[in-house]
């Protein structure tokens, strides 16, 4: 199922603000349709190497490659700023933990969801209309609410409404850092749920950045362990949290609080 | 020099020489990139912001002794604003002034072109209160600065958008923005959209002065200009089922103006000078 060559490589990447702060050689590839979980605790260097890899952080060594739609390998932080912006807003995708962080809050629903498509040139107003509507429907928000400003949406809706603005133009890759957080438990299931469903159909690569133990098992497939800025254990999603190898692993484990 | 006819102590057209230098470096920068916003160190003039402090500098910066200035507001020679400025310059440069659109080769205005087409050898000044087209959706300078340098436009037609879905047609009337040259995305100033086909590819030069920020931006003469809109919202000019009570004119800005207490409403002709013209020429005729 997953083809030969991969997405993304990433290659001793290193950003470190101080001795074991932010992330030291970072090495990972990562395949079309996959995926990856980071996982670790505060301050192990996750966000820092999701923002490395998204583009709006520069790293201080190491490189990024990214395979394109045509075939051809980019290296991220060659590539012009010009052509950043525009492979962050066609093939990649953010989802920011926090909804504001990633929304218009001035602007009505369907603006949000149009904005990327008018950002790369789509000028009829019917068809953006038109897949702004479907895509309300995609990630089960009330299409009746398209003309309402996220202000007015719960944080739920809000990051659905995020989902759906960075889906539209059907990107490859889409980076989610923490997007269950801050959400109530029911919200949350029903979040993974709708994001799980849309992974599959739309054979998304997703590089997804958490905390919780239980959103990496439910998504992704396989796991990167992140302790002082390094990778201390990477495998199968199940392998690394059924038969942690690593003390920091097992310790992560056992942790997890069950009710 | 003529000397008499500038009030004592003052240098021709008020700014100091270095001053009116360094503002005319900006404006060839300007002209340069047309639509681009030139950063230049704006003085204070001896009125407040937002009365056309950056008109006026430009206009300083520029007039020379065989200038004929016309000053307009909304159109209107005869208005506060107007006439203020028409004053200002005549005591301080001497340089004939007009309400004739024709035989003015310097024309400051306020949020409107004239309706007679202008020529190759006149220059339009535009005073301008927020040069920033992008900054209704974007606070940041640093960030709209970086969207105008990467072409990063998207926000703008989700404005367009926006009127669409709330009042089904593009509402924005005026300050509607516009494409310079097919690279920078300009703000006309707050002129009626009715005006914006008037900058297109016209002879003469069009220059743009935002005094409280600070910025200078041009469009040379015959540089296209085109307003944005959608391809099923095509951009569309206002139109009125009236005709101005004065002159008859059935294809001018029109201005509505209320004559009593019941509510009555006449339309006249917002460009004066143009009004009066016609109004001349049928006496004639």
């Amino acid at each position: 199922m997953i083809s030969q060559e991969p997405l993304l490589q990433v290659k001793n990447l290193t950003k470190l603000y101080a001795p074991e702060k932010g992330c030291e050689a970072i090495d990972f590839e990562l395949y079309p349709g996959e995926v990856l979980g980071i996982v670790g605790e505060s301050g192990s260097g996750k966000s820092t190497l999701l923002n490395c890899l998204s583009g709006r952080l520069i790293p201080t060594a190491g490189e990024i490659c990214y395979r394109n739609r045509d075939n051809q390998w980019l290296n991220l932080y060659a590539l012009s700023e010009f052509e950043r912006r525009r492979l962050l807003r066609t093939e990649w995708g953010m989802v920011h933990q926090h909804a504001r962080d990633g929304l218009r809050m001035g602007v009505s629903a369907g603006a949000n969801i149009g904005e990327r498509l008018m950002a790369v040139g789509e000028r009829h107003y019917g068809d953006i209309r038109a897949r702004g509507l479907q895509w309300m429907q995609d990630v089960e928000l009330d299409i009746h609410r398209i003309d309402d400003k996220p202000t007015t949406y719960s944080g739920g809706m809000q990051q659905r409404l995020q989902i759906a603005r960075n889906l539209v133009t059907h990107p490859r890759l889409v980076f989610m850092d923490e997007p269950t957080g801050g959400l109530d438990v029911s919200v949350q299931a029903r979040l993974l749920d709708l994001l799980r469903n849309l992974v599959t159909h739309l054979d998304l690569a997703v590089v997804i950045v958490t905390h919780d133990l239980a959103v990496a098992r439910l998504l992704a497939e396989r796991l990167v362990v992140m302790r002082h800025g390094h990778i201390v254990e990477s495998g199968l999603t199940d392998q690394v949290l059924d038969d942690p190898q690593q003390p920091y692993t097992q310790l992560l484990v056992s942790s997890v609080l069950t009710p | 020099m003529n000397a008499a006819t500038i009030r004592d102590g003052y240098n021709f057209a008020y700014l100091d020489e270095q001053t009116k230098r360094m503002i005319r470096r900006a404006l060839l920068k300007a002209i340069a990139i047309p639509g681009y916003q030139v950063p230049f160190g704006g003085r204070e003039m001896p009125m407040p912001y937002g009365w056309g402090t950056g008109g006026i500098q430009l206009t300083a910066a520029v007039i020379g002794q065989d200038d004929v200035l016309k000053v307009i507001d909304q159109g209107a020679d005869d208005t506060t604003n107007a006439v203020s400025i028409r004053t200002f310059f005549k005591d301080l440069t001497g340089v004939k002034t007009t309400e004739k659109t024709r035989e003015a080769t310097l024309i400051q205005t306020r949020h409107r072109i004239p309706e007679v087409p202008l020529q190759a050898d006149q220059i339009l000044i535009y005073q301008v209160p927020i040069p920033e087209p992008l900054r209704f959706i974007e606070p940041s300078e640093v960030e709209t600065r970086k969207m105008h340098a990467l072409e990063d436009y998207g926000v703008m037609h989700v404005k367009l958008y926006e009127d669409i879905a709330r009042y089904g047609s593009i509402a924005t009337t005026y300050a509607y923005p516009v494409r310079v040259n097919g690279r920078y995305i300009m703000d006309p100033s707050p002129i009626p959209k009715f005006d914006n086909p008037k900058m297109d590819r016209i002879p003469a030069l069009q220059l743009f002065g935002a005094g409280r920020e600070k910025r200078i931006y041009a469009v040379p003469p015959y540089t296209e200009v085109l307003s944005l809109d959608f391809l099923d919202h095509p951009f569309e000019i206002q139109r009125w089922d009236e005709t101005c009570a004065i002159c008859g004119s059935d294809h001018s800005f029109l201005d509505e103006v209320i004559m009593d207490d019941q509510g009555t409403r006449s339309y006249i002709c917002s460009d004066t000078d143009y009004c009066s013209q016609r109004v001349q020429q049928e006496a004639v005729a």
